[in-house]
């Protein structure tokens, strides 16, 4: 069974339409990638998956449900999200910003519980960031600041986890990195991931489904091997480009054609 | 070596959990030494044996006057205002994440001056009436600067702004009414604007107490998700916190703390405005603050009432105390903010 599905999503803000009649079903246990140019409404669209914006139409359904009657504090064991610019606390350490991922397992009065400290032990563990457990987040890097991010993500122990541009402002190098942990944890735990990605490269490389969204329409979807094409990208992005195939995974890779250093042979 | 990493953690847990302890535990030591030094200290300083049965309800001559019906009352009021501003400072400044947001900074606190001040001089009302029109002043607004502030996009730079500019249009509703109040009226008037303990009575603090107790209680019992909350919007609501709701109940506690507060005490200057940073510097950024900051209110009104009422040849009202404190760290603040280019 599926278990996230948006049906004939509208959603916007304010007045401004931004997602216009978007049907997907999110396969389980993979890795889906929500590409697009800027403002075609891919954050949109995952921002409404995370019900942090309320849909104008349609409807958005987690086992069957509608995700606006859960209650709040279950439908976070289920299904989380790490925000493109979530707020750091001034002075928090590691190890208390990512023991307040376990807030919807918390009941009112209580510390924190032995299965608490586990999956907080657990996610600092898979991102590799036990030493840093006690250090203040403001000190870290921010290739370390998101590995913690992400395991308060993970210490949530949802079985959905949805990322919005989990690699932005991030150096090549922990750009990988990231990608690798979580592929690690899709692989390990089989969590269901969601995210928007700007590089076309490596959401090819890491992706087992890719959504291509143009105009607030969702144009295509699949394999990446299968609907990456010259034309796709023509259409959503409006770029001109060779397709060759990755040299290190055999994914698709993608080469612009911009005016100029285009050899005349090339095409 | 994961054992040892796992005990690393607990080990940092722990030790971040009993320093709040230490430290509130020591705010509350702080704070009952300056209750009792209140209690005994005055025009005759009685020893502490004769508080004791003074308190145990024996008449005695003399005694049973100055600290029965004189220092008591003016001792609880202290603390009880004193733990209302700081905890109500400090959640503003939690929730709207800056130091400046603080209700006697925005505006709040002059809000509900303005009604207290209309019940008094040009109603000729008092007790629970005043309190009572304060608190729906001090609501009001909060309700005008944070819609004001909604109007095009919301920031918490623009909401202090906009609370400063209501604050100065306020004040000069306070500074008609003062003109046009009669003659005696005035000298009354001026130092209740100015915050001071005199002249309490122990009919006002029951009323007190059950407010602050209540409202204040809302604030603690909400504590954790107030620290959901300062990771931001989206990550709150992905924690599953009924962000709209929780935000609502801690505004409106901490706004009915502040105003009822004030009407009894006057806007006693600073204290809700330093209370919260001195308070999260002492338990350590991040851990839970509220209650501290109520302890470290307590604290600076009564140190405050302390210091107005004995260090000089002259008695000062304990706002004007308070004032001389809280004004350098404002003018700091506002240094500090302009050079990293903060919200403001």
């Amino acid at each position: 069974m599926k278990r996230l599905k948006a049906n004939h999503i509208v959603a916007g803000y304010d007045k401004k339409i931004i997602i216009d009649g978007i049907d997907i079903t999110i396969p389980d246990n993979k890795i889906s990638v929500i590409i697009g140019a800027n403002a075609c409404g891919k954050s949109t669209l995952l921002k409404t998956l995370a019900r942090l914006i309320k849909p104008n139409s349609g409807e958005l359904l987690l086992d069957g449900k509608k995700i606006s009657e859960i209650p709040p504090k279950q439908l976070a064991q289920i299904l989380g999200l790490l925000p493109q610019s979530p707020v750091v606390p001034e002075g928090i350490t590691v190890a208390d910003l990512v023991a307040r991922g376990r807030f919807p397992y918390q009941s009112f009065l209580k510390g924190l519980s032995a299965k608490d400290y586990e999956a907080v032990e657990e996610a600092l563990e898979i991102m590799g960031i036990t030493d840093l457990a006690n250090r203040c987040v403001d000190e870290l890097s921010g290739g370390q600041r998101q590995r913690v991010w992400i395991a308060m993500a993970l210490a949530q122990q949802t079985d959905i986890l949805l990322l919005d541009e989990p690699t932005t402002y991030l150096d090549i190098t922990y750009q990988v990195e990231i990608l690798d942990l979580l592929t690690d944890l899709n692989r390990k735990r089989g969590t269901t991931i969601v995210m928007v990605l700007h590089d076309i490269n490596l959401s090819a490389r890491y992706a087992d489904h890719i959504f291509a969204l143009h105009k607030g329409k969702l144009v295509a979807q699949g394999a990446p091997s299968e609907i990456i094409t010259e034309e796709l990208i023509k259409k959503v992005f409006n770029l001109d480009c060779s397709v060759i195939k990755d040299p290190v995974s055999g994914s698709p890779f993608i080469v612009p054609k911009g005016r100029h250093h285009v050899k005349l042979n090339a095409s | 070596m994961i054992e040892n990493n796992f005990s690393n953690i607990k080990a940092g847990y722990r030790r971040r959990k009993y320093r709040w302890m230490m430290v509130t535990l020591f705010l509350g030591v702080l704070t009952l030494a300056l209750c009792i030094s209140l209690l005994l200290m005055g025009n005759t300083i009685y020893p502490i044996s004769v508080v004791i049965r003074v308190l145990m309800g024996e008449q005695i001559q003399g005694a049973s006057f100055a600290i029965g019906t004189l220092r008591l009352p003016r001792m609880l009021a202290g603390l009880l205002v004193g733990i209302a501003f700081g905890m109500a400072g400090s959640t503003f400044q939690t929730i709207l994440r800056n130091p400046l947001a603080s209700p006697d900074i925005i505006g709040v606190t002059v809000g509900s001056s303005v009604g207290a001040m209309v019940c008094i001089l040009l109603l000729k009302m008092s007790g629970t009436t005043v309190s009572v029109v304060a608190v729906i002043s001090g609501l009001i607004v909060a309700a005008l600067i944070y819609m004001l502030s909604k109007v095009g996009k919301f920031s918490g730079g623009k909401l202090i702004l906009i609370g400063i500019g209501i604050q100065a249009m306020l004040k000069a509703v306070i500074s008609f009414l003062l003109l046009r109040a009669p003659q005696h009226d005035v000298p009354a008037a001026y130092r209740w604007l100015s915050g001071s303990l005199n002249g309490i009575q122990m009919v006002s603090i029951p009323k007190l107490f059950f407010v602050v107790i209540f409202f204040g209680l809302i604030i603690i019992l909400l504590g954790r998700h107030l620290r959901i909350l300062e990771l931001g919007e989206q990550s709150a609501i992905t924690l599953g916190v009924r962000t709209d709701l929780v935000r609502l109940l801690l505004i409106l506690s901490s706004v009915v703390l502040i105003a009822y507060a004030t009407a009894i005490t006057g806007p006693i200057s600073f204290v809700a405005f330093l209370a919260g940073p001195i308070a999260s510097k002492l338990v350590g950024m991040g851990a839970p603050s509220e209650f501290p900051a109520g302890l470290v209110g307590a604290i600076l009104v009564l140190g405050a009432d302390l210091i107005g009422q004995f260090a000089f040849s002259t008695r000062f009202p304990v706002g004007v105390i308070t004032g001389i404190l809280g004004a350098p760290y404002l003018i700091i603040l506002l240094i500090r903010t302009n050079r990293t280019g903060g919200a403001v």
